[in-house]
């Protein structure tokens, strides 16, 4: 992680400047390009690789200028991804000129993370960040390893420090069938949740096929009874009232 | 005569009409049987072949096509006439606005505005408990729905949160009625976020209600404002004489040369043929039948001729813009590419400054001149686009189509509106609903009108059906709601089914009704 300073330009897939599925209320949502993770049920996997032709180079003057075009329709920003975190220095050069604006000050700043991100990319996100959505791909360390390519320690850190410092916002729990959807796997889950991250809202995500790798077309993708077992062994411990399930 | 008595038969006889919607319909016949007002050779044709519409209003107007009567004033002073005296709490004031419901005409029948509701009851509702305040709402609610059975009736809420306002949002959830059409007015400094989040709840729900720029709004009109039928706005304690439309797809096509001959010339001569029907209309309503020297509502000084005008309606702006942009060689359409849209823009302009500047007879109640509106169709209407709207089906992502329609928003005092429509996501995140509606009246959207594909509500025009009842009528051949009938004729001209997840196009108003 270079941390010496904002980097001039941030390297994004798309920009979908109306989104409601990305954190409260609508949300201009910056999709950046490069994943640290390699997730068998990723659903957007052209923003994995880190460079590609198909991803545009931005300034954070040219965010600035669209979001103001439009600041009067929003609740806030969201960066996501590819996994905004790695390009933490432009996001946090970015979210604070859009903080010192006086037409966009009042817009909330969110990161969708898969929480790999050392306590360096916290330090420069979170001073100018309301809220984190936070996935968790599994709890059990060789599932997750088995979904991601990594363990999940820095993960369930990120998670902690997040909660300790109250930008927790949300956690999502994308659920693949055959992989981390059995009734230990999710009451464990909520368990660990209601114990490390009391209060915060989960989101449980049945797996959908449309847009993933050809290694994941054959898993399908859960009824409506399963997805609403999923979410009711989670609620579980976590309490019915902060579970939602789609 | 021989077709006269057949037709006056056949309403007789129909086994598809009730009793009240037979007497309405004998009603029309006879009033049809009479010569319209006078009008030149030329702008008879026109109305004859489709380039100015009257929208079948009748031929001898005898009341006005909208009266916004002063409830409030009403309420404070008792009436005469009703033989009520002023009503001293919650009881008698219901009962009191339901009594003059029933004596209020407008081109349906039926009275078009029932009056902000939540300010005309909120100071009767002080002493009464939440169970009782929903008692009697609802029992308000259910009557106006049975006997005034016409989705073009309409109330208002807001500006302002109230236990009334909220009380009616939570009914209509419940209720799930067309009738009455509802309006939020909605003011960016008195107007909660909560409140907006309600009714955003309640349009998931029900369709209802719009949601109207208030401080646009009073600008234009004053502080005294109501929105009635459709979407149509006007100033309260007058209202409009009547409503005639230009079809700006058939005055291009009528026209030859550039666009701009268009707009100096051809569009100005066709803006004279619809503003001299108007004058026609408006001068046979106040002076033949003289409305206001015979009206109860005007003894009592409750309805008053200086705040009256009338509304110019245009529609088909998409089919208008395409064309001009097509004999120029252009391939750009209305909505999608921005020479286009602006000269659609152009185009509305060019109409505002036309009607600003055509006198018409008994306008008072807006310097004498007629209002603008954004006609949004009737159910005959084929091929020809609602009002400034982008055709249905091929509306641009909502922030397109919002940039695309909001600077024609303003010129439209009396009314405008672009139907947004959203899927199921839309209800997991009502925020988001709240901020489309924030933001686009911060920018100069006059109204914001929703269509939720999964609920059973669908907006014809500006008024609902629910998609249940015309399945009802489909198979009885009966109708409770008369505007269900309109909706019927919409859907058979205009495929509605083909657009069941799309919005819904326009059209508003058959043989006998409004817009």
């Amino acid at each position: 992680m270079d941390s010496a300073g904002p980097a001039p330009v941030g390297l994004v897939a798309d920009v979908v400047r109306f989104s409601w599925v990305d954190g409260p209320g609508n949300r201009y949502a910056v999709f950046f390009q490069g994943c640290n993770l390699d997730c068998l049920a990723c659903h957007n996997p052209h923003t994995m690789p880190r460079r590609t032709p198909l991803a545009r180079a931005v300034t954070i003057e040219q965010l600035v200028d669209d979001v103001r075009a439009i600041a009067p329709f929003l609740s806030g920003v969201t960066v996501s991804g590819g996994e905004a975190t790695l390009q933490a220095p432009f996001v946090a050069a970015w979210f604070a000129a859009l903080r010192a604006h006086p037409d966009m000050a009042r817009l909330t700043r969110f990161v969708d993370s898969n929480g790999c991100a050392d306590d360096a990319t916290w330090d420069l996100l979170l001073p100018v960040t309301e809220g984190v959505m936070l996935d968790l791909k599994a709890l059990d360390v060789a599932t997750h390893r088995e979904l991601t390519g990594l363990g999940n320690a820095q993960v369930l850190h990120s998670l902690d420090r997040l909660v300790a410092e109250r930008r927790l916002a949300e956690v999502r729990l994308l659920v693949v069938p055959g992989h981390n959807d059995s009734e230990e796997a999710l009451r464990s889950t909520g368990d660990y949740l209601a114990q490390h991250a009391p209060g915060v809202p989960v989101k449980v995500i049945g797996f959908r096929p449309h847009g993933v790798r050809a290694a994941a077309r054959h898993i399908p993708a859960p009824t409506d009874d399963e997805r609403a077992a999923y979410g009711a062994w989670v609620a579980a411990s976590v309490g019915e009232q902060l579970v939602t399930v789609v | 005569m021989p077709e006269f008595r057949e037709r006056a038969r056949t309403i007789v006889d129909s086994p598809a009409l009730t009793y009240r919607q037979r007497v309405q319909a004998l009603a029309g016949l006879a009033e049809e049987s009479l010569d319209p007002p006078k009008v030149s050779a030329e702008c008879a044709a026109a109305l004859e072949t489709g380039l100015v519409c009257d929208i079948a209003e009748g031929h001898a107007p005898y009341r006005p096509r909208y009266l916004l009567p002063d409830y409030s004033r009403a309420l404070a002073q008792g009436s005469e006439f009703l033989g009520l005296a002023a009503p001293t709490d919650l009881y008698e004031a219901i009962a009191f606005l339901l009594s003059m419901y029933s004596q209020v005409p407008s081109i349906t029948g039926y009275p078009v505005y029932l009056g902000d509701v939540d300010r005309l009851l909120e100071p009767f509702t002080q002493d009464v408990d939440d169970e009782t305040l929903t008692r009697l709402i609802r029992l308000m609610w259910v009557t106006i729905d049975r006997t005034l059975p016409d989705a073009f009736t309409h109330a208002n809420l807001g500006p302002d949160d109230t236990r009334v306002g909220r009380t009616v949002l939570a009914l209509e959830r419940e209720l799930l009625q067309t009738v009455p059409n509802l309006t939020l007015r909605v003011d960016p400094r008195r107007t909660p976020d909560s409140f907006v989040l309600d009714a955003v709840r309640t349009v998931f729900a029900c369709g209802k209600p719009h949601f109207v720029n208030h401080p646009m709004m009073t600008g234009d009109l004053g502080p005294d404002y109501g929105v009635v039928s459709c979407y149509n706005s006007l100033k309260v304690g007058g209202g409009s004489h009547t409503l005639v439309r230009l079809n700006l797809a058939e005055s291009a096509r009528r026209h030859t040369g550039d666009v701009e001959s268009y707009l100096a010339t051809t569009l100005a001569e066709h803006v004279a043929l619809n503003a001299e029907l108007m004058a026609a209309r408006i001068r046979s309503l106040v002076e033949d039948a003289q409305f206001f020297d015979h009206s109860w509502l005007v003894d009592e000084g409750l309805l008053s001729l200086d705040r009256f005008s009338a509304m110019f309606g245009i529609y088909g702006l998409a089919e208008c813009t395409n064309t001009l942009v097509a004999s120029a060689g252009g391939a750009g359409t209305y909505g999608h590419d921005a020479d286009a849209t602006a000269l659609g823009w152009r185009i509305v302009e060019r109409v505002a400054e036309l009607v600003a500047t055509t006198p018409l007879p008994y306008c008072d109640g807006n310097d004498g001149v007629a209002f603008l509106h954004s006609q949004s169709g009737i159910d005959s209407d084929v091929g020809v686009t609602a009002g400034t709207r982008i055709p249905i089906g091929a509306e641009p992502p909502l922030l397109e189509h919002l940039l695309a329609v909001t600077p024609n928003h303003r010129h439209f005092a009396a009314g405008v509106s672009d139907i947004i429509h959203f899927d199921d996501t839309a209800t997991r995140n009502p925020q988001a609903v709240v901020d489309v509606i924030r933001g686009a009246m911060a920018t100069g959207m006059r109204d914001v009108t929703f269509n939720l594909d999964s609920n059973d509500f669908i907006r014809i025009t500006g008024y609902l059906v629910r998609k249940s009842d015309l399945a009802k009528l489909e198979a009885t051949g009966v109708a409770r709601h008369g505007s269900d009938i309109l909706a019927a004729g919409s859907v058979a001209n205009s495929h509605v089914t083909d657009r069941a997840v799309k919005r819904v196009i326009s059209s508003e108003s058959a043989p006998r009704v409004v817009g």
